[in-house]
């Protein structure tokens, strides 16, 4: 087995494993750790395909920001631990099913179209930082601002639901 | 044997490199306590540590023997993972972030392998160091939730909230010095502040002085240091998040404060005071000989202060330490080539000594901040003079290019 090869199955194993962790832990806190652990495991797998930009990103955002304030909040909140019930008899007879044809679905295609998936390009010039600027800003520049735009209204939709009080 | 290593150089001369550094930087570490608390003892007109070796030098090896010999107990109720995970985490993202720091110019080849003077030369090195500082809160905020006391998870949220404020501006402050170096690698900002060979005209800090000042009022406040140490205002919580350790554990809090203070006094030489380049221009090559006029006077002093000493065991060690000294100075004067490796290293360091000393000196002046001015100065001034200097640096340059 090659090392990046070995690397990525390392990865992978990881955030499968801290997917499944998140799933089922029974304190908030850990799940959300969980779910830390595989925003950074995602970050290294970006890494290993030559989008050293989105990795760090990835880690900024994601593994920082946004789960800081998962944890603020769960913290603040202090949530216990869930109580855990019977399975439902939907989850049972419906959901089981649904998940394993669903995951089917997702790996027929995957072996199917292996052939012509093309191969992550080790460090090519697309993914480097000049060059995603470059194209962020001339070639998808409408989407790009109009997504600002898209979070600069949710800001500010989050502020005045927060002041509605006063 | 040399074939093995010829092979697998490109692991082991890393492990190497990494071995050497967590060595020295623990080492500066403890020896950044002695010389705080020696500062600060100066700074209130007392004498400091001064029983353990002459001048209390060996008190940080006392102090290392006490952590691990202490009984550590643990509150009772306590989230056992998250209390275990959160030293660990702490001290482990402090030590990673020092891997992307260039330390010096210097690229040498051993065992075929070629190499430089840091751990790894990632072209990405800023971000990389945004990333695990983001990453850090964790440690902190965990610490004090886990700890299944008052104070410590009203220290751990007064922290994370500081550090996601603070952060905003850290990362705005650094946006001009990227603008003028158009590279993330901390390398490359170091090489383009050389400029034409004029010494420190063409280092940052004159372009970026609001930059600069942002950056390092942000910088202390991720730190957790004086005057933004809210987290653990020991007159209102104790000590914050770390006050349900003790022993190692607490240690480990230690070190990884200590070592993120190096890390940003790193960050702040290499991209607003030119890193390893020297501040006088080129042509002044006699000023290759200051690591020796400044090592053999000291050296000298050492001496003379040690035979004067008022025990016998001074009298032996501060003679020798200070001969060991004055004689590193005499020989970087009769071997030139050396003298030239040294010179970037020793530029490096100085310049992260003096912002190491500022550090202790206003933990030394400055009084505390009440949370809610810390809230309002980092939102409501830090942050929109970051984004001024931002859109002002942009203009400039673009003013330059047409």
């Amino acid at each position: 087995m090659t090392a990046p090869l070995f690397i990525f199955f390392v990865l992978a194993a990881v955030a499968v494993l801290g997917a499944i962790s998140l799933i089922v832990q029974r304190h908030p806190i850990h799940s959300a750790l969980s779910l830390i652990v595989v925003m950074v495991a995602l970050a290294g797998l970006y890494l290993l395909m030559g989008a050293e930009f989105v990795a760090a990103v990835q880690i900024i955002v994601y593994g920082g920001a946004i789960m800081v304030l998962f944890v603020f909040v769960i913290m603040l909140l202090n949530a216990g631990e869930e109580e855990r019930t019977n399975f439902s008899k939907l989850a049972t007879y419906a959901g089981i099913p649904l998940a394993l044809a669903v995951t089917g679905l997702i790996a027929a295609a995957l072996v199917r179209s292996s052939g012509s998936l093309p191969a992550p390009v080790p460090s090519g010039a697309l993914t480097s930082t000049k060059a995603l600027s470059m194209l962020l800003f001339s070639e998808f520049v409408y989407p790009f601002e109009l997504t600002s735009f898209l979070i600069l209204v949710a800001i500010l939709g989050a502020i005045v639901l927060a002041q509605r009080e006063n | 044997m040399s074939e093995f290593l010829a092979q697998y150089a490109f692991l082991i001369v890393p492990i190497i490199k990494i071995a050497i550094l967590v060595f020295l930087v623990l080492t500066v570490d403890a020896y950044l306590t002695w010389i705080e608390r020696k500062v600060i003892a100066h700074i209130q007109a007392r004498w400091g540590p001064h029983r353990v070796g002459p001048h209390g030098l060996l008190q940080p090896l006392a102090d290392g023997v006490k952590f691990i010999f202490k009984e550590d107990p643990m509150p009772a109720n306590v989230d056992k993972a998250a209390y275990f995970l959160a030293p660990f985490i702490t001290l482990m993202l402090a030590l990673t972030s020092l891997a992307v720091i260039p330390f010096g110019p210097q690229r040498f080849t051993v065992f075929g392998y070629e190499t430089h003077v840091g751990i790894a030369d990632v072209n990405i090195s800023l971000l990389v160091l945004f990333a695990i500082t983001a990453l850090g809160v964790y440690g902190v905020a965990l610490a004090g939730w886990a700890s299944n006391s008052k104070y410590s998870l009203l220290g751990g949220l007064r922290s994370s909230a500081q550090m996601i404020s603070y952060e905003l501006a850290l990362t705005l402050s650094v946006v001009g010095v990227l603008l003028i170096a158009g590279d993330f690698s901390l390398r490359s900002i170091v090489e383009k502040q050389a400029g034409s060979g004029h010494g420190l005209l063409s280092w940052n800090i004159f372009p970026q002085i609001i930059g600069f000042v942002c950056f390092f009022i942000a910088a202390i406040a991720e730190t957790n240091r004086v005057p933004f140490d809210l987290p653990e205002a020991e007159s209102e919580l104790v000590a914050g998040f770390h006050t349900e350790y003790a022993s190692m554990k607490f240690a480990m809090f230690f070190i990884a404060e200590y070592t993120s203070m190096i890390t940003v006094s790193c960050l702040a030489t290499i991209m607003f005071f030119g890193g390893w380049l020297s501040p006088f221009p080129d042509s002044w090559t006699f000023t290759h000989y200051l690591p020796s006029v400044i090592l053999i006077p000291f050296g000298l002093w050492v001496i003379f202060d040690g035979i004067r000493y008022e025990n016998l065991f001074g009298r032996i060690v501060l003679p020798g330490v200070g001969t060991a000294l004055a004689a590193i100075g005499a020989a970087l004067i009769v071997f030139p080539p050396v003298n030239d490796v040294v010179q970037g290293v020793f530029w490096f360091f100085a310049k992260v000594f003096t912002f190491l000393f500022v550090y202790i000196w206003m933990r030394g002046t400055l009084p505390r901040f009440r949370y809610d001015q810390l809230m309002s100065f980092g939102w409501k001034f830090l942050l929109p003079v970051s984004i001024a200097n931002v859109v002002l640096t942009s203009v400039v340059i673009l003013w330059r290019m047409h």
